[in-house]
């Protein structure tokens, strides 16, 4: 307990030495300021475009699109991962492929995708529905082949349906896999939706921090980009610290 | 259940090998046709299909003017992945080796691994200059992390047996690391070098569709903006061929340096 408490100060020091060190660095001039602004000019600034309202479309039109992308990845993964689970045969083909997905940087899709259905909302939601479902169809196989053979026993000995047993047995017996998907669903649609307005869009947190880029404008992109980073690191170490809050309690029993 | 499954779970290893290579061909095979649909059905605006995409393909590899894109790639990548490898192997080993370092620096290297880190280029452009050096450094920033990750994981999982063998035998540690840490560590370290390869070829190519006058990733938007679907789709299916080739030999290679048996 006490090397783990030892461990979280070092990590701090760590952190809050490195942004005094790049502060210093800024303000006595051995960075650039047209490189890099010193990281509390980057809070203040971030404090300012929140104040302003001036992210609230962006964050908007980001973060709603982020959710459809999420969420239709949740339920097409799995969905598509119990019916790969029901057939041997299925699996056989779709295994290998699952395995070399993530091998092929998908944001490549994008600028076919922009041709084919516009410059709106719906590329960046197919391309976060195409990086991140994936990993939950992968974690959905392996949450259900870590369900113990004896629960499926215990199920057919109580004759329940097939409904009822992915319900009440399946997928509680899953669930730790199961979230991992899901937080690697969220990581992954949050890059292709952040990353897809970056590169070639009109709307977005990251279309912002592109726009402001090209105008020069280094106040406004650090203090969008601290603002991103910041969310992601958040929602991030939310979902990590829920998982295993969720592992500990199972460890129980 | 299906009667497939259990058809095919009754099947003899040799049918079902033959099975899933049918299976394969099927997928394959519906995997053109649906790109042949889209391509016909959006008549050729955004995706060319693939028999128009393999004609061009071919005539494009003739081209000066591709080789010299592709080398700009194949240079930024190939830089990019050595300094990955080399760095991450490096970190991983040492911080793997001194377990208070690797714990406070375990989280912070996976939280840095699942942040967007595409908002992080106009830093770099900014720090590095347009070209061929900050494409470099966004691939290592993309396929650092999990090179060092994964050794970090495989040294500190390492068997203590096998410390306190090479200890009984009085090993050098250059031998250690040889006969010892090695071979231990080596599906692990494949497996981070598999993830590694992929995501620096990911960061370089973001890198060059963002902001470079060179490389395939400028290629395929300039394609795309100038209208010319065929070269974008082109583009698209060299990656994706390429990308999927290296991962397949190296998830082999990863399989061959699997221990054969565990004691």
């Amino acid at each position: 307990m006490k090397r783990r408490r030892a461990v979280v100060l070092v990590r701090a020091a760590v952190l809050a030495g490195s942004i005094l060190v790049l502060e210093a660095c800024c303000r006595t001039g051995i960075i650039d300021p047209l490189t890099v602004i010193p990281p509390s000019a980057m809070f203040a600034s971030m404090i300012d475009r929140i104040g302003s309202g001036e992210l609230n479309e962006s964050v908007f039109s980001t973060f709603s699109t982020i959710l459809l992308a999420f969420t239709l990845a949740i339920g097409c993964g799995t969905l598509a991962g119990a019916m790969i689970h029901r057939s041997t045969r299925l699996r056989d083909v779709v295994d290998p492929l699952l395995a070399s997905y993530y091998s092929v940087p998908t944001f490549i899709f994008y600028p076919l995708l922009v041709a084919l259905l516009g410059l709106g909302k719906a590329p960046l939601v197919v391309l976060g529905v195409l990086s991140a479902t994936p990993a939950v169809v992968i974690s959905t196989l392996s949450g259900f082949d870590g369900v113990a053979p004896v629960l499926l026993k215990l199920a057919r000995v109580h004759h329940l349906g097939p409904a009822r047993t992915l319900w009440w047995i399946v997928l509680p017996a899953a669930l730790p896999r199961l979230f991992t998907g899901l937080k690697l669903a969220l990581s992954y649609a949050l890059i292709g939706v952040i990353a897809g307005e970056f590169i070639l869009s009109g709307t977005g947190l990251g279309y912002d921090i592109s726009f402001a880029y090209q105008s020069f404008d280094n106040r406004a992109m650090y203090g969008t980009m601290l603002f991103v980073l910041l969310v992601a690191v958040i929602a991030n170490g939310f979902l990590y610290s829920w998982e295993g809050r969720l592992a500990r309690r199972r460890s129980r029993g | 259940m299906s009667g497939l499954s259990l058809e095919s779970a009754r099947a003899s290893p040799a049918s079902r090998r033959r099975i899933r290579a049918f299976d394969t061909v099927v997928l394959i095979l519906s995997m053109l046709a649906l790109w042949q649909a889209v391509g016909s059905w959006t008549s050729g605006v955004a995706i060319a299909p693939p028999w128009q995409t393999l004609v061009y393909l071919l005539g494009l590899v003739r081209t000066w003017m591709f080789w010299d894109h592709a080398a700009a790639t194949l240079i930024a990548f190939v830089m990019a992945f050595l300094l990955s490898t080399l760095i991450g192997l490096a970190l991983g080993l040492i911080l793997g080796m001194r377990s208070f370092a690797g714990e406070v620096a375990e989280p912070l290297l996976a939280g840095f691994y699942t942040i967007p880190k595409v908002t992080l280029y106009p830093v770099v452009l900014l720090i590095f200059g347009l070209g061929l050096s900050a494409k470099v450094a966004f691939g290592v920033m993309h396929g650092l992390v999990p090179i060092t990750l994964f050794t970090l994981g495989a040294v500190r999982n390492l068997s203590p047996v096998l410390i306190r063998t090479a200890k009984v035998l009085h090993l050098s540690p250059g031998r250690t690391l040889r006969w010892i840490l090695v071979p231990a560590c080596m599906p692990d370290i494949v497996n981070g070098l598999r993830i590694g390869f992929s995501l620096s070829l990911l960061g370089v190519l973001i890198g060059e569709m963002f902001s470079s006058q060179r490389g395939l990733g400028f290629l395929l938007v300039n394609g795309m903006a100038q209208h010319n679907v065929p070269l974008s789709t082109a583009i698209v299916t060299v990656i994706v061929v390429v990308a999927i080739a290296a991962n397949t030999l190296m998830l082999r290679l990863g399989r061959r340096t699997a221990p054969r048996s565990v004691h």
